[in-house]
């Protein structure tokens, strides 16, 4: 073992790239200039750009050394909920890479990306099939953004019928933090509602709302299952209350994985929502992104989809030919939301989980996905305490903390966990639960792992009565301790000293 | 059943007498009975053989750049990528982490987001960057809440070149159609002093493109005096690649950059995923959205990364918070970061010399042409306009047929220009390509 020096404490567990750059040093040969040299504009180029000098071996053993420094689903369980971190299949990576997609310019002419359009248009049916919705737009490029054109497409059916006078998105209190965002972005005002002793919406808050305000209400935007991973018995009712109001529903699709062959949320009676494919459709989510996040839609929002959408536009004249696919802007649509047509490597990763499932596959990614929540859920309820005692969709939370140890926390739980190779859960969220772990396993994990983590979690709880320090001090077996984020947001280094250089060039 | 699934009906029979039903169907009591496990209408399942062979077969059709000469950008370009990049991103390490707000276990990611943020403020010659948006389009989109915010609020005008790519442009207005404000300059193409002209004290920023939509390149140091002394901001939409020769708009006066990182390490990939990148002057930095990583030390004193600024974000600020972003596109800010580095300060210069002579080369022999004209009034670096004596339709048609995609229809943007195409040359174009692409536009006549 290294004794650790105040120097290499500086340095890091790896030297940032710039500090093993050697000046001369290059990483890649490129061809040189088979044309002729043109004069170079002298007063609008700059002398040089500050990036590193390294060699190629230098910047695979870089990378590859903070690659071991994460956690990751490859490495090890990862039951964090709301963010569905099952296996991402290897088959996704090989098809997204294909030569004919990933070597495909966006603006060639459709006569010459049939495939991918044709993959998108299978794509657009296979999502509004299983969430029971006409329509489908592949156009955000994640969830926010996907709830983002939800709500402005809400917006703009209202205007367009002439009723200006909605501004207000009924939101329950037990919402992710994007929703009441998205409302914002979207010009309009939140009405927030708490939820009920079972984990329900209010209903008697929602029907007030609903009939003293009912001039003003837009729409509400409702996770389904709940965010507390529990499905809302009333939602017909729910659903029910907000149109007679006038307003249009949303559903937040980032716990589709509970739903999939057990409802479809069309018919149901949502007017709109957004698939996350990075969670549902295991498309990586690539330590933070990229993610995709299209949008389905009932009949009458079908004008308001973002665009382009993928349409048949000429039908195909025998069974072995298929039909002409061509990009269209929907007739009042409320416009792009990106460039180009959506996050397309996300279409290939997802269209080849779907193909691969099938239709009863797809059933049993949800039936498995409940299946292990409720099995732990049921392991640990004499252990922990769980708010709400009855069973839940992919997710469940409970409490971390215990009479016996008041100086334990949810972040001591989770920290402590890191010590067992096991990614923590959710913390702090949802914000109605104190000290909340909002647990989901997903379906892909077999019940080896989860015996082992509803082990882990028992002793846990015994080391937090008996040795509360264990916790308190913990991660101890991570790359790094507990971080100073005061100091980060205080000092607030963003960027490495060599990159600022030359700044002034 | 999925192979993805590992249950066996033994495990699955002892879960379920654990939890105490006796079937999975029984855990679904809430849903409403009238709506509960429709039929769904999706095609039978596939062997992982079946999907591969069915999927190859709908790529081969597509006509991409390794079976034609391409030569079209306008947004998105066709560039060399070291193997690096690729094989970096397949480890499973950054492939299938989530965001890391949990710092102890996600140093890796954080540290290469903190690279890529240093990278590209040595580019743009900013001084902070975030950890990146969807793509170029939204990252300008982002920018204008900044600077709404940075003027108070008081001032309600976006001004918009028509020089910034026309998509982008639409999805700012996409993303302030429920909002108070007006974004013009854009109904012509203005030049920058035109530009200048237009801005009063209901100017939040002045966005304008570098180089623009049409491959040119403009001093922008008297626009920014001009922005400035009037109290806005101003905001440079910039081709990353084109930075490794060009002075940084930072240089120039530049309050905030933001484009399209695509260009340096990310494949075309039929327009996404891409990367929206956002650097800023350190004066604005609280006011940006999205994530940002900044250094710290741990508990023991070591120098570690963490996701910092947090209370800006949705998921703490709620309804108060200026934007819903919580995904980056943490995954391709990676691509970028290591793109960059294998690249370095001499294989950058290199690769962007290389676009501006190839670039040069093809637009004398195209402007040798008799039937052709290309504007050279203004310089500028991998694309140029170029009109011809047919519709841009028939000119590309005939040049399809000879295994070559040519230029992007200016017309159906800029109703000034049609018969007008823009055409991109990259280092991948060879000169033999290159002349085969004058030789048959000089056939057709």
């Amino acid at each position: 073992m290294t004794v650790m020096t105040e120097k290499t404490k500086q340095q890091g567990l790896e030297p940032l790239i710039y500090e093993i750059s050697v000046p001369g040093r290059i990483g890649v040969n490129l061809p040189a200039c088979d044309v002729p040299l043109s004069e170079l504009p002298a007063d609008l180029i700059r002398d040089e750009v500050a990036l590193p000098e390294v060699s190629e071996l230098q910047v695979v053993r870089h990378f590859l050394k903070l690659s071991q420094l994460n956690f990751a689903i490859d490495k090890g369980f990862y039951p964090l909920g709301s963010c569905t971190m099952k296996y991402n299949p290897k088959l996704n990576e090989d098809m997204a890479r294909l030569a004919g997609f990933s070597a495909l310019h966006p603006l060639t002419d459709s006569e010459g990306t049939q495939g991918a359009l044709a993959l998108m248009h299978e794509l657009q049916r296979w999502l509004g099939e299983i969430s029971g919705f006409e329509g489908v737009s592949l156009a955000p490029a994640a969830g926010a953004h996907g709830e983002f054109a939800g709500i402005l497409m809400i917006r703009k059916y209202h205007v367009e019928r002439g009723d200006t006078g909605r501004n207000k998105i009924i939101v329950p209190n037990s919402a992710h933090g994007t929703n009441p965002a998205t409302v914002t972005m979207a010009g309009y005002d939140v009405i927030e509602i708490p939820s009920d002793q079972d984990g329900n919406v209010d209903l008697e808050a929602l029907r007030r709302v609903c009939t003293e305000r009912a001039s003003e209400i837009a729409g509400m935007m409702i996770t389904m299952p709940s965010t507390l991973g529990l499905f809302d018995s009333n939602i017909l009712l729910i659903i029910e209350m907000v149109h007679k109001a006038g307003g249009l529903m949303y559903m937040d699709g980032a716990n589709m994985n509970a739903l999939m062959g057990v409802v479809k949320p069309g018919e149901l009676g949502f007017d709109v929502m957004h698939y996350n494919l990075h969670k549902t459709f295991s498309t990586p989510h690539g330590g933070g992104g990229p993610g995709s996040g299209p949008v389905g839609v009932g009949a009458k929002l079908i004008p308001y989809l973002p665009g382009p959408i993928v349409k048949i536009i000429e039908e195909s004249k025998s069974d072995d030919e298929a039909p002409l696919y061509g990009l269209v802007m929907p007739e009042k649509s409320i416009g792009r939301m990106k460039a180009f047509h959506g996050n397309f490597g996300m279409f290939s990763r997802a269209y080849a989980y779907i193909r691969l499932h099938g239709d009863q596959g797809i059933r049993d990614v949800t039936r498995h996905a409940v299946l292990n929540a409720n099995y732990i859920r049921a392991q640990l309820m004499t252990t922990y305490k769980i708010p709400y005692p009855r069973y839940c969709g992919h997710e469940f939370v409970m409490e971390g903390r215990f009479v016996d140890a008041p100086d334990i926390h949810a972040l001591d739980i989770s920290k402590r966990l890191m010590d067992f190779g096991i990614h923590p859960p959710t913390n702090y969220f949802p914000l109605i639960v104190p000290e909340a772990l909002l647990i989901e396993p997903t379906e892909t994990e077999d019940k080896d792992t989860l015996d082992n983590f509803i082990g882990v979690m028992k002793q846990i709880a015994k080391e937090a009565v008996e040795q509360p320090d264990l916790l308190k001090s913990a991660p101890h077996d991570t790359p790094v301790k507990r971080l100073d984020e005061v100091r980060a947001a205080k000092q607030l280094v963003l960027c490495c000293a060599p990159a600022l250089a030359g700044a002034a060039d | 059943m999925g192979h993805y699934i590992p249950h066996t009906e033994v495990e699955r029979q002892q879960m379920l007498s654990a939890i105490g039903v006796t079937t999975i169907e029984d855990l679904f009591e809430a849903v409403p009975a009238s709506h509960r496990f429709p039929k769904l209408n999706l095609p039978k399942p596939m062997s992982e053989l079946e999907v591969a062979q069915e999927m190859q077969a709908l790529a081969d059709t597509n006509e991409h750049a390794n079976d034609f000469a391409l030569f079209r950008g306008a947004g998105a370009y066709h560039h060399f990528i070291p193997s690096v990049v690729n094989h970096t991103l397949l480890r499973g390490e950054f492939l299938t982490a989530y965001t890391p707000y949990q710092p102890e276990v996600s140093q890796g990611t954080l540290q290469a987001i903190y690279e890529y943020q240093s990278m590209m403020c040595a580019l743009t010659g900013m001084e902070a960057a975030n950890a990146s948006h969807y793509d170029g389009a939204t990252s300008l989109a982002e920018s204008v809440a900044v600077a709404l915010q940075s003027t108070k609020g008081k001032r309600h005008t976006v001004l918009l070149s028509q020089g910034i790519n026309p998509q982008y442009r639409e999805v700012v207005r996409t993303y302030y159609q429920g909002r108070d404000m007006n974004i013009i300059g854009d109904d012509k193409f203005y030049s920058l002093s035109e530009l200048g002209a237009m801005v009063n004290d209901q100017t939040s920023m002045v966005a304008v493109g570098y180089p623009n939509f049409l491959g040119q390149v403009e001093d922008l140091s008297a626009l920014a005096k001009t922005v400035h002394a009037a109290g806005a901001l101003l905001v440079v939409v910039a081709n990353p690649m084109a930075l490794g020769l060009f002075k940084s708009p930072g240089a120039m006066g530049a309050d905030i950059v933001v484009g399209e990182a695509q260009s340096v390490g990310v494949p075309l990939g039929f327009g996404g995923p891409y990367v929206g990148f956002f650097g800023i002057k350190q004066d604005y930095v609280r006011k940006i959205a999205g994530r940002i990583v900044g250094e710290t030390v741990d508990s023991d004193g070591m120098r570690a990364y963490v996701m910092t600024l947090r209370p800006r974000e949705q998921d703490i600020k709620r309804e108060k918070a200026s934007s819903n972003i919580c995904t980056n596109q943490g995954l391709m800010a990676l691509a970028v970061a290591v793109y960059l580095s294998v690249m370095g300060k001499h294989g950058m210069r290199q690769v962007a010399e290389l676009n501006y002579h190839k670039a040069h080369y093809a637009a004398e022999q195209i402007n040798k042409l008799p039937n052709y004209t290309v504007q050279r009034d203004k310089a500028f670096f991998n694309e140029f306009v170029v009109k011809g004596p047919k519709s841009v339709k028939d000119i590309n048609q005939a040049l399809i047929a000879e295994g070559i995609i040519g230029g992007y229809d200016l017309g159906q943007d800029y109703p000034t220009m049609a018969d007008h195409m823009l055409l991109c040359v990259t280092e991948m174009n060879s000169r033999e390509e290159i002349d085969t692409l004058a030789s048959v536009l000089g056939s057709i006549k």
